[in-house]
């Protein structure tokens, strides 16, 4: 749907002027900014919790949900919405501690994955449909998916203000967190949900075949750079949005997928970080490297709070 | 060390006892007829093989375990998870060697992990949190990343995240198990001094007695199903654990105090 006859201009503001004329362009960009925040914040507690098999499984588990709802004639995210957190709830009953789980969320992937198949093969017209589902259609979003998005990722932040410092303190050292009196099974499914939302809302932008770069990526990124939770997840959210509006910009004028300019992206940054950035400093002087990191630095800018 | 602050030691108040006490599994008693009462600002060693039983006792005091028989108290009530008067430190061994968080941060969350909200404190959650750091002399650690850290200094780190809420029970499950002889030392004196300055009832947990031997109050033997508890040099006596157990056990000592206790299971006390 984009075509070469816009032409990339040294201006940037008319450049940005020409893309925002186009009703697509703007939905993409608020539903893309929406879903890097909402999942640079979740994907540090995935990394966090170990839990990136959680959120890899649980978006196949969307796939099933959204042939689902496209068989019986329904919007996909409502689909999506429904099977994951179903998914998800299912997971963390069946594996209340956050680590060891593996077995219990494949065992539910695979079921879920078969009731996909028996939707599938009950449609008839549905290739593209499953196409953008697998690897996201941002470009093809409509006003309604971006006003469910943003009411998802409300809730999604409120659960996550009301549950951070439990969240964060259960990932962290989950025996004293139970010895302490704090509901292990509650958080679990608080955190599955969590997941399993903000994987619903993330598939439009990358797909369910790649959910990592949105989810997993930038907070693993996130985690080397920053030694204080709060800092992690700011930066966590900023790769996940350069990441998202760089490559909305340059799909506007190249035309090949979102989805492969995000994932590329993120996959650059992560070989930048894990290869290149702490190559550059001495790594036998941990203090120094901790000192220059990018977490210390915003640390010094706001010292408290 | 047998220093006990005056204005507390003319009542000496009872923080734990335990009646006729037994722990299992259902269907099975892994140890039975513990008797025991730990006063306010006792260091108590919990020793005895490796599977005799030992984090049971823990996990009753935490309330995460209900005793099979008998009765036992914490500050004169039933144990109940999430007792804010209780410290712990759970055996485990290394942090997630991706886990480059502060350790300020982990001190500040056991001090507020357990409450709803983002904590719009967290200046003054963080300064509770550098003040139990300093507490254990760990304040040039607090702003290291856990993964940095040496076995040695993530104990401290431990036991300061047991102590930032301003405990009067301690319970350390086997905090010496993965230091060498020179690091477990120094925790234990850490420990005493934790014990000694904030009058703090302390139950350790360990396999090997003598690192903790100059420091003890009281100690609880846990071994074939069964409780010995007192002090060091009455329980830890061939008379006296012969006696209990009904078999000849025999208890070493070399010229230095070490001591060794030979005839159950296995022979500790020389690791």
């Amino acid at each position: 749907m984009v075509t070469n006859s816009n032409i990339f201009n040294p201006n940037l503001v008319s450049d940005l002027q020409q893309m925002f004329q186009y009703q697509f362009m703007q939905h993409a960009f608020e539903a893309g900014t929406i879903v890097a925040i909402i999942a640079g914040i979740v994907g540090y507690f995935v990394v966090l919790r170990r839990s990136a098999f959680a959120s890899h499984a649980l978006s196949h588990i969307g796939f099933a949900g959204a042939a689902g709802a496209v068989l019986m004639g329904a919007n996909p995210i409502f689909g999506l919405l429904t099977f994951t957190c179903g998914g998800g709830v299912g997971m963390a009953v069946l594996g209340p501690r956050a680590v060891n789980r593996d077995v219990q969320i494949g065992t539910i992937l695979a079921f879920m994955l078969g009731l996909g198949v028996l939707f599938i093969s009950l449609y008839t017209g549905y290739a593209t449909e499953a196409y953008s589902i697998l690897f996201g259609e941002i470009l093809g979003i409509s006003g309604t998916d971006v006003i469910v998005t943003l009411v998802a990722s409300l809730v999604i932040l409120a659960a996550v203000g009301a549950s951070y410092r439990p969240l964060l303190f259960a990932s962290l050292d989950e025996d004293v967190a139970e010895a302490k009196g704090m509901s292990m099974p509650l958080l679990g499914v608080i955190f599955m949900l969590l997941v399993a939302v903000a994987v619903s809302i993330s598939v439009q932008v990358v797909g369910v075949l790649l959910i990592f770069s949105l989810m997993v990526t930038p907070a693993a990124m996130a985690r080397r750079l920053a030694k204080r939770p709060r800092n992690a997840i700011i930066i966590s959210v900023l790769i996940a949005l350069a990441a998202t509006w760089s490559s909305l910009f340059i799909a506007f004028y190249e035309p090949y997928p979102v989805s492969f300019f995000i994932t590329t992206m993120v996959f650059a940054a992560y070989l930048f970080v894990r290869y290149v950035y702490p190559s550059r400093i001495c790594l036998e002087c941990r203090e120094k490297f901790s000192s220059i990191s990018l977490g210390r630095h915003l640390e010094k800018k706001h010292p408290q709070g | 060390m047998d220093y006990k602050d005056p204005k507390t030691s003319n009542a000496p108040d009872e923080i734990l006892r335990a009646e006729n006490l037994a722990a299992g599994y259902p269907g099975k008693i892994v140890w039975q007829g513990a008797n025991f009462s730990f006063v306010r600002g006792e260091f108590v060693a919990i020793i005895g093989p490796n599977g005799a039983g030992k984090t049971l006792l823990i996990r009753l005091l935490l309330g995460l375990k209900q005793p099979s028989k008998g009765t036992i108290t914490v500050l004169n009530l039933p144990p109940r998870r999430g007792n804010p008067k209780i410290g712990y430190v759970p055996q485990r061994h290394l942090v997630d060697n991706d886990t480059n968080i502060e350790c300020v941060e982990l001190v500040r969350l056991a001090y507020s992990g357990n409450r709803w909200g983002i904590g719009m404190e967290s200046g003054k959650e963080r300064k509770i949190a550098l003040e139990a750091l300093e507490a254990v002399g760990a304040s040039e650690l607090a702003h290291q990343p856990l993964n940095a850290l040496s076995g040695g200094e993530l104990q401290r780190i431990f036991l300061a995240e047991a102590l930032v809420s301003d405990p009067e029970i301690l319970l350390l499950d086997e905090p010496l198990s993965n230091l060498d002889i020179r690091r477990a030392r120094e925790l234990v004196q850490l420990v005493n001094k934790v014990v000694r300055t904030r009058n703090v009832t302390a139950l350790l947990v360990a396999h090997d007695i003598n690192p903790l031997l100059p420091f003890l109050d009281k100690v609880v033997y846990i071994a074939n199903g069964k409780a010995a508890t007192g002090i060091p040099k009455d329980v830890l006596t061939s008379e006296s654990l012969s006696a209990l157990y009904g078999v000849h056990i025999e208890v070493i000592r070399d010229s230095r105090g070490n001591i060794a206790i030979i005839g159950i299971e296995d022979h500790h006390g020389d690791e």
